[in-house]
């Protein structure tokens, strides 16, 4: 019984690596600001959670309540970060690659009206 | 056991590695920012994986303080940026 936790543990804990290091290449390698953060919540998310989760079957029982706690408290703390950072790049006018180059920041102008029917 | 611990213990120094090429080279500020919150996480992740590795989870306790504050500080970073101050009103 031991031994098939521990195995489930370490298929987790290997997922968990896994995700970190793609996401660290996803940050070295994304072309602009707003994809890297994808990179980065990937490896907040996805792989922070799987290798903690993985760890909870090694660890008696307050081992993980504290293993837990930490995931959660991972899982509310990167996902507002990587948003207030994002929301922060944005209003500072940090570009977008690939899209047209024009101010994000002020809202587009409203469509034209269409002209009222005539009533036949 | 110890061989799985190593092997994330070696992807997530990888990792490290990859988050400081990118702090390094960076073109903007903001790059950099997400550059330190990724190594600070990686860092909750490293003192959690070599706290199994050594036989002392205990060492739970610090990857859980360090979180927090790593979470304050990119916080106060990104207000410093974006008010260029830290008072209340800017």
């Amino acid at each position: 019984m031991t031994d098939i936790l521990h195995g489930i543990g370490a298929f987790f804990v290997v997922v968990g690596a896994v995700f970190c290091v793609i996401g660290g290449i996803g940050v070295v390698r994304l072309p602009d600001f707003y994809t890297r953060c994808h990179g980065s919540g990937l490896t907040d998310s996805a792989g922070a959670g799987a290798l903690l989760f993985g760890l909870m079957f090694f660890a008696d029982p307050l081992v993980a309540v504290k293993l837990f706690v930490l995931v959660a408290f991972l899982w509310i703390s990167s996902a507002v970060s990587t948003h207030s950072l994002a929301k922060a790049a944005f209003s500072k006018g940090v570009r977008i690659e690939n899209v047209p180059e024009r101010d994000w920041t002020v809202p587009p102008p409203a469509p034209e009206e269409p002209p009222p029917e005539e009533p036949r | 056991m110890t061989s799985v611990m190593a092997f994330a213990a070696a992807a997530i120094l990888f990792t490290m590695v990859l988050a400081l090429f990118r702090a390094a080279r960076g073109p903007t500020t903001y790059d950099r920012i997400l550059a330190l919150n990724l190594f600070g996480t990686q860092t909750v992740l490293l003192i959690a994986v070599t706290g199994f590795l050594f036989g002392r989870p205990e060492w739970l306790d610090l990857a859980m303080v360090y979180g927090l504050c790593n979470f304050v500080g990119v916080l106060a970073v990104l207000r410093f940026s974006k008010y260029g101050s830290f008072m209340e009103d800017p």
